[in-house]
């Protein structure tokens, strides 16, 4: 056994975030680590960095007994770390970001950058990318940073390589790619531990799989003898029903009207609606513009071109502010930098945005902050034990409702969500199905960018494609299918289904 | 989808190179910084050609480069040492003492002083990485007690040009080459410490740290102790820097060194160093310092008021940290806009592979790094 991890246990504070984890990894296989958010997963592959220290429990390594104070020790016994969120320098270049502290030196204890150089292009070309390798890491996509992030991993020549969900911003190739290189590190007798929530990966890589829950270690199974109706059920402890509730609602006024939206080199002739009740998805493939065009409406980003009208009223472009007094709420693609204060309690977090309400005298109480927020994180079932917890120890799924809770504690008329389930388990991604469902069906309008495909058909009245900065498709709930879809994402000419009404 | 990816620059070496200086903003301080001798020199002549001009050009920033050079250590990995000031105030004094109370020879006395600076830069590193307080505070605490205990030490004494050897003094004067030693003595530590900063492990931890101290913890840099490094270093040139001043003035009062930490922090920012970190070389705050001891020095000349003196320095330490956020963000686009038209990155009709679900990120998000 490569690594061994029985009865293992930990706390932060109050909230006990293992209860009994294990984990048993063979040297030379590939072990998936599934589990819905918040089961434990991170926690327990960070006991294994050295980024925590157990509270309990046994952690073998190789048959030794280790306990690792610190990343620098569990790296120097050879152990390697693919983060879920990337985490790289973005002063320094992408080579500079793969051998940080352990460059190749010539004579003289000098930096040998010319191998270094040389040796991140090898990396680069196993992993068959092609990235600039004197590049800064500024900039970067986070498909790409997720490249560098698995460059770096490979590189360390690690007997134990754990991937947290290292294919969630990559594309189809990549993945692929990712996977063949995965499999010749097995093959070369290496252990690797793969945590994913897309099962479709799991069949397609792993060779075993163990199931976590609330904490706790449910099972381990060779991947043949399961599927993914049992994995989910033991994931979730119950089994899953439908999985995009949408439930139909009354479609009201219109409560949105974006009308000929164009930001040069980004976006062009951008005109919908989004009327009370209803949900529209915007589809298509990475870069499109959703996001930019999202942006833009919210008033975040500038445009050159057109209007943005809530409820008849114009709202004026590159003010946030006006947007979120008119009755908008955005929910950002990337929670953690852009959508929570992640050093702050989940209360004052919920509480940021209507401050001005709760404010006496001008004075702001952390009991006037409570008091606001007490009733949308439990609306919202946030696993916190408290609400002077702070966001940034939550999991994924837990902080993407918090910053729902916090926008919808301002009392919109349209919510702008962007990849809402992004890194998200099945069960909070059902449960984050099902509030945006009883939303639109108190008439809140919302504007849905999704990637997954399913989600968007599941979920969206109708469905707008973009495609290079134009909407190329406007498709109907009963119109839309997988393949329609794609097909006007892929293709910049206007195509087939309704034509976009100007 | 590669084509999300950025294709190795197909440039040279050399090309590169040359491209790399022009943009660099060391380049945009020297250009400066020769405008304005020029400019100065034009009105008058003694500026650079009396006797004493060239050498005053060359002598006078010498503390201010050891002190910038310190500075940017510490700043790079997003601290900052504001007690350099009264650091080089005390060494100065011990320098001093140590003439008129032992007959040290002379390169002891100043390993005395080196040795005294990164002790006191020591007592900073120590707090800052251990007891995890924001190095503004404590270095402007500590900036306050050394100075205190530099008052109480030397009370209203004070080091005459007489209580020095002659051999020590003669320091502040001689040239070699027609370089004056003391600017010999900055100018090999800039080198020795510029070299280490680019060419070694622990200089590139120093960038990592500050660039994100986070992911430098996640990466299992020792990131405490290459921070205990920078302040000890800054401490130790800031001692080295007295001594300096001591060579250099033969007088040592208590109020030397009091508000040159700032025109060190100056000094770095004008020549580019990050204030938040990360980037930046000690090159830059080099010609940053001598830029404004020149300015000092140039203004009078020029017929310009003290007042506008201040407000000239001030001015150009704003000019720069705008100019840095401009660039910055016009730098990140380049780098997106690399990033998705690069060279052949025509985006062709996507083939969805085995996986046609499209998952990748929605391009762009980082701008508001920029805009904040």
């Amino acid at each position: 056994m490569a690594l061994e991890l029985a009865d293992v246990r930990k706390s932060f504070g109050a909230v006990v975030a293992l209860r009994s984890a294990s984990l048993s990894v063979r040297a030379g296989s590939i072990h998936a680590l599934v589990g819905e958010n918040g089961a434990g997963k991170s926690t327990l592959i960070k006991i294994v960095a050295g980024v925590h220290r157990r509270d309990a429990g046994t952690f073998r390594f190789h048959g030794e007994d280790v306990d690792f104070g610190s990343t620098a020790e569990s790296k120097a016994a050879g152990i390697a770390v693919i983060y879920q969120e990337p985490t790289l320098f973005p002063d320094l270049s992408v080579t500079e970001n793969i051998f940080m502290g352990r460059q190749p030196r010539g004579r003289g204890r000098r930096i040998d950058r010319a191998r270094m150089h040389r040796e991140a292009g090898e990396l680069f070309s196993r992993l068959g990318v092609s990235i600039d390798p004197r590049r800064l890491a500024r900039g970067l996509s986070i498909a790409d940073q997720q490249i560098i992030e698995i460059a770096k991993a490979i590189s360390l020549d690690a007997s134990l390589l754990i991937m947290d969900e290292p294919t969630a911003a990559l594309s189809g190739v990549e993945v692929e790619r990712l996977f063949a290189v995965a499999r010749s590190l097995r093959d070369e007798g290496r252990a690797l531990v793969f945590i994913s929530h897309r099962f479709d990966e799991v069949f397609a890589l792993c060779d075993t799989v163990t199931v976590m829950r609330d904490g706790e270690y449910v099972a381990t199974w060779d991947i043949a003898e399961t599927n993914v109706d049992a994995l989910v059920a033991q994931m979730v402890g119950r089994e899953v029903g439908e999985l995009f509730p949408k439930a139909p609602a009354e479609i009201g006024d219109v409560v949105l009207d974006v009308r000929d939206l164009g930001s040069t080199g980004l976006f062009q002739d951008v005109s919908f609606q989004v009327r009370a009740g209803e949900i529209v998805g915007l589809a298509g493939l990475v870069g499109a513009g959703r996001s930019e065009i999202a942006r833009a409406v919210f008033g975040v980003d500038r445009y050159d071109t057109g209007s943005v009208e809530l409820l008849g009223k114009r709202v004026p472009a590159r003010s946030p502010r006006a947007a979120i007094r008119a009755g908008m709420a955005f929910v950002p693609e990337d929670r953690r930098k852009q959508g929570l204060i992640t050093e702050s309690s989940v209360a004052r977090n919920v509480a940021g945005v209507i401050r001005r309400g709760l404010t006496r005298g001008g004075l702001l109480t952390g009991r006037a902050e409570n008091r606001a927020a007490g009733p949308w994180a439990g609306r919202l079932e946030v696993k916190t034990s408290a609400l002077d917890m702070t966001a940034s120890t939550m999991s994924g799924g837990n902080q993407q409702k918090v910053v729902i809770a916090k926008w919808l504690a301002t009392e919109p008329r349209l919510l702008i969500i962007d990849e809402p389930t992004r890194g998200i388990d099945v069960g909070t991604k059902a449960e984050v199905h099902r509030l945006l469902s009883d939303l639109a069906g108190q008439g809140l309008a919302i504007l849905m960018i999704s990637s997954e495909l399913p989600e968007v058909l599941g979920m969206a009245d109708r469905i707008l494609v973009v495609c290079e900065g134009r909407i190329t498709a406007e498709l109907d709930r009963d119109e839309a299918t997988p393949e329609n879809v794609m097909f006007a994402a892929t293709n910049s000419v206007t195509h087939t289904g309704t034509e976009v009404p100007a | 989808m590669s084509d999300t990816l950025v294709k190795p620059s197909a440039a040279s070496t050399g090309s590169r190179l040359v491209k790399d200086l022009l943009r660099s903003r060391e380049l945009a301080v020297a250009v400066v910084l020769l405008l304005l001798i020029a400019v100065t020199t034009a009105k008058s002549d003694s500026f650079l050609f009396a006797s004493t001009g060239w050498r005053d050009l060359l002598l006078t920033p010498s503390s201010l480069v050891l002190l910038a050079v310190g500075q940017t250590a510490v700043i790079i990995t997003r601290n900052v040492d504001l007690s350099v000031g009264s650091t080089l105030g005390l060494t100065a004094y011990l320098t001093g003492r140590l003439f008129i109370d032992t007959s040290l020879p002379i390169i002891v006395v100043v390993l005395a002083g080196v040795l005294m600076g990164a002790a006191l830069g020591l007592v900073n590193g120590v707090l800052v990485s251990w007891g995890r307080v924001p190095a503004l505070v404590i270095t402007l605490g500590t900036m306050y007690i050394y100075r205190g205990a530099f008052l109480t030490w030397a009370g209203s004494d004070r080091i005459n040009a007489d209580d020095m050897p002659r051999s020590f003094r003669d320091l502040g004067t001689e040239s070699i080459l027609g370089i004056p030693v003391l600017t010999i003595v900055a100018a090999v530590v800039l080198g020795l410490v510029g070299y280490y900063l680019h060419t070694t492990r622990g200089g590139r931890e120093l960038y990592a740290i500050g660039s994100d101290p986070d992911a430098a913890q996640l990466y299992g840099l020792s990131v405490s102790r290459r921070i205990l490094f920078a302040f000890v270093l800054s401490g130790a040139l800031a001692g080295l820097a007295g001594v300096v001043s001591a060579a250099r003035f033969g007088t040592v009062s208590s109020s030397v060194g009091q508000g040159i930490e700032l025109e060190a922090v100056g000094a770095a920012v004008i020549g580019g160093v990050a204030i938040f970190g990360g980037s930046g070389t000690v090159w830059g705050a080099a010609l940053g310092a001598f830029l404004l001891v020149t300015i000092n020095r140039a203004l009078p000349v020029l017929g310009i008021s003290d007042f506008w003196q201040q407000a000239v320095v001030g001015a150009l330490i704003v000019c720069a940290i705008v100019l840095d956020r401009v660039l910055v963000s016009r730098q990140e686009r380049a780098l997106i806009a690399a990033r998705e038209h690069g060279p052949d990155a025509g985006r062709t009709p996507a083939d969805p592979g085995p996986d046609p679900l499209p998952t990748a990120p929605q391009g762009p998000t980082d701008h508001e790094e920029v805009v904040r």
